[in-house]
This record gives C-alpha cells, structure tokens and sequence, in this order.
C-alpha cells in the first residue's frame, strides 16, 4: 500500500509539474552579470519594470532612466548639464516670443538606419496628444497651441460621472456638427463615432505643430513660455520614428522592433528581470560616448540591490536603502554622492476645517516645527531643511539659485509660534482644549520614513503648543482619495518638479490646480501665477513669482518640511556620472576605467 | 465516483463564477483607481486614460464585457504596463514561480514528514528536541528575514550562490530554500503528532506482537496512516507555492508571478487583480480536486459510494 501512496504523490506531482509547465517556454538561460569581454559596460539596476519604453507613454523615473539614455530631443543636457541643441542644431524664436522653429540636424540617423525628420517630430508630438492613445504625461505638451483642445476632444454620449456614480454626464451633439455627415440609416453609436472623428480633425487642424519640410519644425505656443526649449529635453517630447510606428503599432514592446535615435540602442529586456542597451553605431555623437553598453537589472527591493552593489555586480546604484545612505554620509564614504532635486516634502492643512482656517494657527504650526532636527536625525538622507515651497536647483532670471536669492521664508521660533497659534484658536472661539477634542490626526501614506516624521511633528507640536494630534497611516490610493474629497486635517505630500522653473512649485496651490489638495485660494496668489504664465519677460516673471511664494508663505497653506535630495553610491573605478535635479543620474557620458 | 467527478466540477465553476464576480465588487468598492498618483493629473488625460480602459462604462457593462472576454480566456489589458497583457504576465511569470514553488515542494517533502517522523519516533529525546527547534524556526521565522539571512551568508560572505536575480539554477537554490522553510516545518509538526498518535494504535502493538521488524512496521503500518494530515494540506501548499510568494520574489528579484498579487492591489490594476485572482482560485481548485480523489485512493475510510454513505 505505501507503493500505491508513493504513486499517488508521485502522479500529484507529475500533474502539478504538466499544469505549470505545458505552456512554459524554459526560462532563458541569461546569466544576470552579463560578460562584459572586455567590453565597457555600465552595470546597474533600475527599480522597477517600465510600463513602456515608448516615451509617449513613460510617466516616471522607471522607464525615463532607460528613455534618456536611448533617446534624444530637440535640446539635451550635456555633460556639463547645460541645455543645449540636440536634435535640433539650432532654433529661433518669433517676435511675438510664441513661435519656435526648430532646424533638425541632418546627420541624426535613427537606429535602423533612417533619417530623423520635422515630420518624426511633427508625428510623435501630434501622437502623444492624441486621446486615444491616453498617454499620461499628455499635459506636459499642453504649451503648444491647441494641444490641450485636440487631448480633450470628447467622444459624444452618456457616461457615468467619474465623482459619482449614481450620476451620468451628456455629452450632446450639435445640430452644426452634424453637417455635410450622412447619418441616413446610422445607428445612434455609428453617428456618434463620426461626429467624434470630425471634431477630433478639426482640433488636429488648430494644433500649431507643422513640419515646414523635412529638416523644419514650426511650433507655436499659448502663451511665451522662456523655458520651451528645456522642454524638449523631457522624455514626452522625445521623437518617435513615423515609419515605424505606422508600420507597426507594437513597436515598443519587443527589443528587435524597437528603434530610437539616441547614443544607447535596446537589445534585450527580460520582463522584470533585465534590460540591456548597446552604443548606438548611427548616433551622431559616437565620439562622446565611452561605454558600450548599459545593463539595468531590475530588483525592486532597495535592499537587495545594495547587497548586490556592495558585492561589485554594480557600478552605480541610484536608490539606497536610507539607513544605508545615513551610515555612508556619516562615514564620509567617498562612493556616496547626495544628489540634487528639485522636490518638496511638506504637510497640507486642510483650509476649509477650523480652526485650520485661520492663518496664525496654520503659521503656529509651521513656526514651531524644528526642520533641522527632522532632517538631521529622522530623515538622515541628506535632506535639507525647507526654507520655502521652491526647492533648490532652480535659477532666477540672473543665473543665479533662486533659493538663495530670495532666502528663508520659514522661521523656527517656538515663542512666537505659540503666541500666533493661541491667538488664532481664540479668534476662532477655541481652546486648547477644544483643539484636543476635535481628535485632529496626521494622514500619512503607510511607510516607514513618513511614519518617523509624523511622530517627531507629533511630538514637536505637542511640547511646543501643548496639543494633541493623532497618526493615522493608510494606503497610498486611499490617502489620495481623502486628500481629494478633503476627508483630513494634516496630510503628507511631495511634489518633484517636472520642469527648471519655481513655477513647477509654486503651480500647485493656485485655486484652478488639480493638486491643490489644501484648498488654498487666495485671488492675489492666483493672479500672480496666471499674470506669469503669460508673459515671457523674465524680469516680471521672477518678481512675480518671488512676491507669490512670499504670500503663500504668509499664508502657510501648506507647511513645507524639507526638500529632498536623492543619495546615490558610484563605484571609484567609474567617472562621468553626475546627476541634474530634475533627473536620474546621468549615464551616458559615464566612463569605466 | 465519475458522477461525483462531474458534481465537483461543476462546483467548481460555479465556485470560480463566484470568485469573479466578488473580486470586481470588492474591487471596485475600495477606494483609488488606477490612474490616481501624487501630483498634477488633467481632467482631459483622467477621462483619455479611462475611456481607453473602458472605465468610463457603467459597472453592469464592465462586468458583462468582463465575464464575455474571461470565456475566450481572455484577461485583458494591464492597466499599468503598456507592454504586457495579464495573460502574457500570467504565461511568462507563472513557470518562474511554479519552477521555484516545486523545487521548495520538493525540499519541503524530502525532509518535513521525515523529520516529523523521526521526532516521533524519538519522542523526547535528542533527535525530537532537534526537529522541532528546526521546525519552530522554520514556522516563525518569516520568508523576508530568512531571504535577507540567507542571502547575506550564503552569497555575500562564503560567495557560493548569486546574490539575487534570475537566469541560471544557482539563482534558484536560495529562494526555493527560503520558500520551503515554512511548508516543511508545518508538514515536520503534522507528521509528528499525528505519528504519535498512530504508535498508540492497537494495531501497531498487534504488528509489533506479530514479529514484524520495526523498519517494516513504522513504514508499511505507522507511516502510511500518519502521512494523511500530511497529504490533506498539500491542495493549498502546491497551489500557494506555485503561484509564487510576493516577498521571496521582491527580495531576490525574481520575475514571477508572484509579486502580481500584492503589486496589482496597490496599484488598482484591475485587470490585473482579477486575472491574478481567477488563476489562483483555478489552481486551488484542482488541487483540492486532486487531493481529494488522492484521499479517496487511499484511505480505505472515505468512500464514495453509495454503502459507504
């Protein structure tokens, strides 16, 4: 009978194995520590999966440290940093500071051997904004003229409202649209998806991006926008190649079909394992790029991939665990480089419940936040202690860091906070008590770091103000979902700038913003933004924007806690590798001696 | 027994429908959805991002659309990788994990049931102490510590086995070994109470007074009666091991499919959530379908026909 049990186990298994396994081509024999053969490759590890490598369609650091390193814009970064002409070799700016016209170079050559082109440009552009393909970082094209019309084309019917439910949202079709269209024997749906298609073209027609012919692109913007040019360098506007896209739509997905025109070319990419890139033999600028590849692994365990840098299987790693960047910056190792950012770390006050409302309790808090000892001894990744909304590694419209220029707008003074905030409770017919009552809780999103800090403001509030304010952790999508119905009283937030001006800060808190999740409203605020966003002179742009993040910080809608910074460890045998605030450290000018 | 194979399949669907169908109201009811994240987020894009998923429609229509495409066997887009589908996740992480989940089965059925065994056999003394100390740890160390544990002794100090990634057999020895630690330590206590309840038996002292040696007699009489605790939490061990575990998977970097699980809950990618689900019910159900015509093979006790009832 034991023999029979033996079968018995034996045929469960033999199933299990036929199960897993009829379908299942061997996993692929691809060593992770790729024989370099006396070949320079850069080793390293990226995250997690990209969710695409077409940029179109990249929305984070996870596919555009991949992007930037396989493709190129109009402008690029150099060595150095500075912006300057990539795929364009040179541009001009009309009059009236609206239109750009952008002169291709000619010797750009995609990877598969073609000419990059106005009409590549002209494509992708009109491409990403196109909402069927629903790309994320659609808005960051929303600069150029009737972009952001042709991205919200709706589709006419009825759909459910997407803030509530139970409710449905028309989108009715105009006797005008139905013009010139034969709708004799259409069904409802097929008379719908004409008049779609017709307002679809007719707002392409309006969107100002033309290829006046094969080496010219025209481009004309809403309103003057002096940092357009460092747009081009941001991995949304990175070209894709019309010929192949049109040829076949899946392009992107598979190494062999994938084509870009940058210094590194994709090989290979093991889902969730790996990704390796080759010099590219038709980029233009072969001479400045030393490395014959760059191998990403991809562990998304922080941990993990410090072990296996510590172990020498990277040259690079771009995310440290933080106690590991603690150790390193206490150490003065010399493989630690803390990075700059261009980010805020701070808390919303929720503006709308009292006694929030008042702006002495809203400035009590912030005064008597102790920043210093936050990032020195909780934070601990080199953080540095926000004086401001507007981070560092932004410049004013003398070259110079703009957050030096303007200086600290955050006081520590647990004095003069406490004076502040008990005035304001009793203005709003309050005591301490009252205060306590109202059971007022930290909203935090569930992880450690955030959890450290929440107990330190806890606890610095509670000596300095005598109040009590609870914690509450929850998952990250239901933060965001309290944060939007206005469901809290403090929350955590951060923000990373998308582009090299204050205004990617200072964009947030004007009433009209979809992160304005303090609801802050303040006319005059609103007006300074919308006043710079329409003008191109730098001089009244700055000014405006110094007097606006001044009047946010008198009002303290949000208390700024630090801003970040991004430690990242290189091996002392590479060099080249440094890193922009608005990027990932740089890869592509790296060298392995 | 094959009018009680065709009653049990046909529960098993229904028992699928209802998988399917309470994952997308559970689903749908938690708060988020897949498009939300920290920043800037354009009306225009939200409303392109979910008429392209079909979000836009009422729950009803979903749902039907859903159910008409899971029949073709189709899971649908990825709500978050433009590259993939659910079912290609599901083709290409589902042999890494099951790979893994069978080498630790097989670790954990080589030695669990034997050291329980020995444990009973050996009750209070040295051999027993030492299976349940190894047993104790195995069940209260968790996978991450004993992962991060292993790696760092294993690959980083002695330098015999890669640290984490995927690719050659090496990389599989340290995660099967992590993952088998649990699954053996449970089967290690199973297989020893029930061993000693089975020594106790009237029939072993029976074999014993008969003169059969004691090799034979813990083999043929007390092992094969002991194993079936052992036996009937197989269903659910295989399936969870071949499904792969999110932790042992993140912390060796292995491109199963078990990171899926969590990873499509966080970020609300619902097809994703329901793919992952529906495959791992599908799995337990045949396995506890196994299991059960195992059970029915061998143990005399459990009859299916009609006398027995």
């Amino acid at each position: 009978m034991s023999k029979k049990l033996l079968v018995l186990m034996s045929l469960l298994l033999v199933v299990a194995i036929v199960i897993t396994g009829c379908s299942t081509p061997k996993p692929e024999e691809t060593p992770s520590e790729t024989p370099t053969k006396g070949k320079k490759i850069l080793r390293t590890n990226n995250s997690s999966e990209p969710g695409s490598l077409d940029p179109a369609l990249a929305q984070g650091t996870h596919e555009s440290w991949v992007l930037e390193n396989t493709f190129e814009g109009l402008m690029k970064y150099d060595a150095d940093g500075k912006v300057i002409p990539g795929m364009a070799e040179s541009y001009k700016l009309s009059e009236d500071n609206l239109t750009y016209t952008f002169k291709i170079r000619q010797d750009a050559i995609w990877s598969d051997g073609n000419p990059v082109t106005a009409h590549d440009f002209e494509f992708s552009w009109k491409r990403a904004l196109d909402p069927n393909l629903g790309a994320f970082y659609a808005f960051q094209l929303y600069y150029i003229k009737g972009a952001e019309e042709y991205n919200s084309t709706l589709k006419p019917g009825t759909y459910p409202d997407p803030e509530d439910d139970t409710k449905t949202i028309t989108n009715p079709i105009e006797p005008s649209e139905l013009e010139g269209l034969d709708t004799n024997g259409k069904s409802e749906e097929e008379i719908n998806e004409m008049v779609y298609q017709k307002r679809l073209a007719a707002a392409l027609e309006n969107l100002k991006i033309k290829a006046l012919d094969d080496y010219t692109l025209e481009v004309t913007l809403v309103t003057p926008t002096g940092y357009f040019p460092d747009l081009t360098a941001f991995y949304t506007y990175f070209p894709v190649s019309k010929t192949v896209v049109e040829a076949n739509p899946e392009w992107a997905k598979e190494p062999e079909t994938h084509v870009s025109n940058g210094p590194f070319k994709l090989v290979s990419w093991e889902h969730n394992a790996t990704i390796d890139l080759e010099k590219s033999e038709t980029y233009y600028d072969t001479a400045s790029i030393k490395l014959d590849g760059i191998h990403f692994d991809i562990i998304e365990d922080e941990n993990t991939a410090w072990q296996k840098y510590e172990g020498g299987e990277y040259d690079i790693l771009a995310t440290l665990p933080q106690a590991v960047a603690a150790q390193m910056a206490q150490e003065k190792n010399p493989e630690l480089t803390i990075g700059a950012q261009v980010g805020t770390y701070y808390y919303n006050l929720n503006n709308e419940i009292k006694p929030f409302t008042n702006v002495k309790v809203r400035k009590g808090l912030a005064m008597t936040l102790d920043r210093q000892t936050i990032v020195e001894k909780i934070a601990q990744g080199g953080q540095i202690a926000a004086t401001g909304v507007v981070p560092l590694g932004l410049v004013d419209e003398t070259g110079k860091e703009y957050r030096e220029t303007v200086g600290s707008l955050l006081d520590y003074n647990v004095e003069e906070g406490k004076k502040l905030f008990e005035e304001g409770l009793q203005e709003e017919g309050m005591t301490i008590e009252d205060f306590n009552n109202s059971n007022f809780v930290i909203l935090y999103n569930t992880l450690e770091a955030h959890k450290k800090i929440a107990q330190a403001a806890q606890e610095m509030w509670r000596s300095a103000l005598g109040i009590n304010l609870g914690l509450e952790n929850v998952e990250f999508q239901v933060k965001l979902d309290r944060e939007k119905a206005g469901d809290f009283t403090i929350s955590r937030a951060g923000w990373n700038g998308d582009y090299s001006d204050p205004m990617t800060m200072l964009d947030l808190w004007w009433s009209g913003s979809s992160f304005n999740d303090a609801n802050y409203n303040n006319p005059e605020y609103d007006r300074l933004i919308l006043e710079t966003k329409a003008t191109a002179d730098q001089t009244v742009r700055f000014n405006n924007m110094r007097a606006a993040e001044k009047i946010l910080m008198e009002d303290m809608p949000v208390v700024p806690i630090y801003f970040y910074t991004q430690p990242y460890a290189v091996k002392p045998n590479v060099t080249g590798i440094h890193k922009l605030p608005l990027f990932y450290p740089t890869l592509a000018y790296a060298d392995i001696q | 027994m094959k009018k009680y194979l065709l009653k049990r399949l046909g529960m098993s669907l229904v028992t699928l429908w209802a998988v399917v169908t309470i994952t997308f109201i559970l689903m749908h009811s938690v708060p988020g959805n897949p498009f939300a994240q920290e920043g800037k987020m354009p009306k225009a894009v939200y409303d392109n991002l979910q008429a392209k998923y079909g979000l836009d429609k009422p729950y009803t229509e979903q749902y039907a659309i859903y159910l008409k495409n899971l029949l073709k066997g189709d899971f649908g887009d990825s709500m978050k990788s433009r590259v993939e589908t659910v079912n290609d996740m599901i083709e290409r992480g589902f042999p890494v994990s099951a790979r893994l989940g069978l080498q630790a089965l097989v670790i954990a059925l080589c030695f669990g049931p034997a050291l329980g065994a020995l444990a009973a056999l050996y009750q209070n003394k040295i051999p027993d102490y030492i299976s349940m100390i190894i047993a104790i740890i195995g069940i209260s160390v968790p996978s991450f510590i004993m992962g991060t544990i292993l790696i760092q002794f294993l690959a980083r100090n002695v330098g015999w086995l890669p640290i984490a990634g995927w690719g050659t057999w090496q990389h599989t020895l340290l995660p099967s070994f992590a993952m088998a630690l649990m699954p053996m330590a449970t089967m290690a206590r199973l297989m020893r109470s029930s061993m000693l309840e089975v020594l106790g038996q009237d029939y072993i002292k029976t074999a014993k007074s008969k003169g059969i040696t004691k090799p034979a007699v813990i083999l043929k009489h007390a092992v094969r009666n002991a194993i079936l605790p052992v036996i009937s939490i197989l269903g659910t061990t295989i399936s969870n091991l071949i499904v792969g575990s999110f932790v042992i998977e993140k912390i060796f970097g292995i491109p199963g499919l078990g990171r899926f699980f969590v990873q499509s809950i966080y970020n609300r990618d619902y097809t994703l959530i329901m793919g992952t689900t529906i495959f791992y019910a599908a799995i337990l159900i045949i396995m506890l379908l196994l299991v059960d015509i195992a059970y029915m093979l061998i143990d005399p006790r459990i009859k299916l026909t009609k006398e027995g009832r």
